[in-house]
């Protein structure tokens, strides 16, 4: 009895789990991913450091919500964040960096 | 205890010093390094002939351009550009009143620090502030007209040796400071600086390219490139470079653009003015 109430319980538990990992993205799921990919663009906008990836990255993640492919939006949103988050952190190291390279 | 304190002082003093001591602005000493660097790492370049960027390191692209240069690309450019400095504005004044000598001449003394504005003023920004002074409307930075009236200007100053001078001035040493890091910065995606390619690899190809040296860079502008099939300024060089390593490019004549500017044509003083000038 034991034992198939633990069999029972594995298989919600992975039909729960298998559901949740293939759900399909929402329009809320993009504009949160959005949000914050534009949020890090910006911050590296004030640096005057931007990439020219992240932003065709970012025009493909607004192409692919208003043609309604949430998933294709999300993972391109998510994409131009890490761009942006990287040229963001190529600029902060560069701060002190860019020393090293001067002819002396 | 107070002993091992004081050595211990003197021992972390001894570590920053130096380093105080590099960073310190010192143009006239970047200006040395800066050459000793290129004539040293090119022995068999005459130090005007930097100015000519690849023709200068590269038998075969200097026949091409010595026979290109028989009927240069450019001259369409500098008649224009004389034509439009010549034509009067709707109020009467021309380009020449805007400038010293009336303009002739002058290339080889921008950018210059304006110690009124406190700012640097290139030629293309001197050029623009002449037209809105006289009620006309800017032109585009990155070529067409702009190309062509800084082609007539460069061409009436070939020969001349660049003059820039950086005045007593500490927003002046602040200018030069902010284009020596952009120049030495790396940045975009492929995490280039501009010294990446005309610094460390001046002379090498990048695919079918020769990559210019620093020395003198700026000394041709501006220039027909037939990658471009047509003119572009300074403006419109450094606009496509960081382009070019997946940068998102300043506006044109942003701040430190033009003290990028500013420092590569310091460390170009004594080398002639070559523009309007060539490129592949």
């Amino acid at each position: 009895m034991r034992l198939r109430l633990l069999f029972s319980m594995t298989g919600l538990i992975w039909l729960v789990a298998a559901t949740a990992a293939t759900a399909a993205s929402t329009n809320a799921d993009f504009k949160a991913a959005l949000n914050a990919a534009e949020a890090a663009e910006n911050d590296a906008g004030a640096l005057k450091n931007q990439w020219t990836t992240t932003e065709e990255t970012l025009t493909a993640a607004k192409k692919a919500a208003a043609a309604g492919d949430f998933d294709t939006a999300v993972d391109d949103a998510r994409q131009a964040e890490a761009l942006a988050k990287a040229s963001i952190a190529q600029a902060r190291e560069q701060e002190i960096a860019w020393r090293a390279a001067v002819i002396h | 205890m107070l002993r091992a304190m004081s050595l211990m002082a003197i021992f972390v003093f001894a570590l920053i010093r130096p380093v105080t001591a590099a960073d310190a602005v010192n143009p006239q000493a970047d200006f040395k390094a800066f050459r000793d660097y290129f004539t040293k790492k090119f022995p068999n370049v005459p130090l005007n002939d930097f100015v000519n960027g690849p023709y200068s390191m590269d038998a075969g692209l200097r026949k091409q351009w010595l026979e290109i240069d028989q009927f240069p690309p450019y001259d369409f450019a500098i008649d224009r550009g004389k034509q439009m400095f010549a034509k009067p504005f709707k109020n009467g004044k021309t380009y020449g009143d805007c400038f010293p000598n009336k303009g002739i001449g002058i290339r080889q003394n921008y950018p210059y620090f304006d110690e009124k504005s406190g700012q640097v003023i290139t030629l293309e920004l001197a050029l623009n502030q002449c037209r809105e002074a006289n009620g006309e409307a800017p032109y585009s930075y990155v070529k067409d007209e702009m190309a062509s009236l800084t082609a007539y200007m460069a061409f009436t100053s070939r020969g001349k040796p660049f003059d820039i001078k950086i005045p007593n001035d500490p927003r002046a040493l602040a200018a030069y400071e902010k284009g020596e890091e952009y120049f030495y910065t790396r940045r975009g995606q492929l995490n280039f600086s501009c010294a990446s390619c005309h610094v460390q690899s001046a002379g090498e190809h990048i695919r079918t390219e020769m990559l210019a040296p620093a020395l003198g860079i700026l000394a041709a502008m501006p220039i027909y490139r037939s990658e471009w099939n047509g003119m572009g300024t300074i403006s419109r060089r450094f606009v496509t470079c960081n382009s070019q390593v997946r940068g998102v490019p300043l506006p044109p004549q942003d701040e430190l653009y033009r003290d990028v500017e500013y420092y590569l044509s310091y460390m170009s003083n004594g080398l002639p003015i070559a523009g309007p000038g060539t490129r592949p």
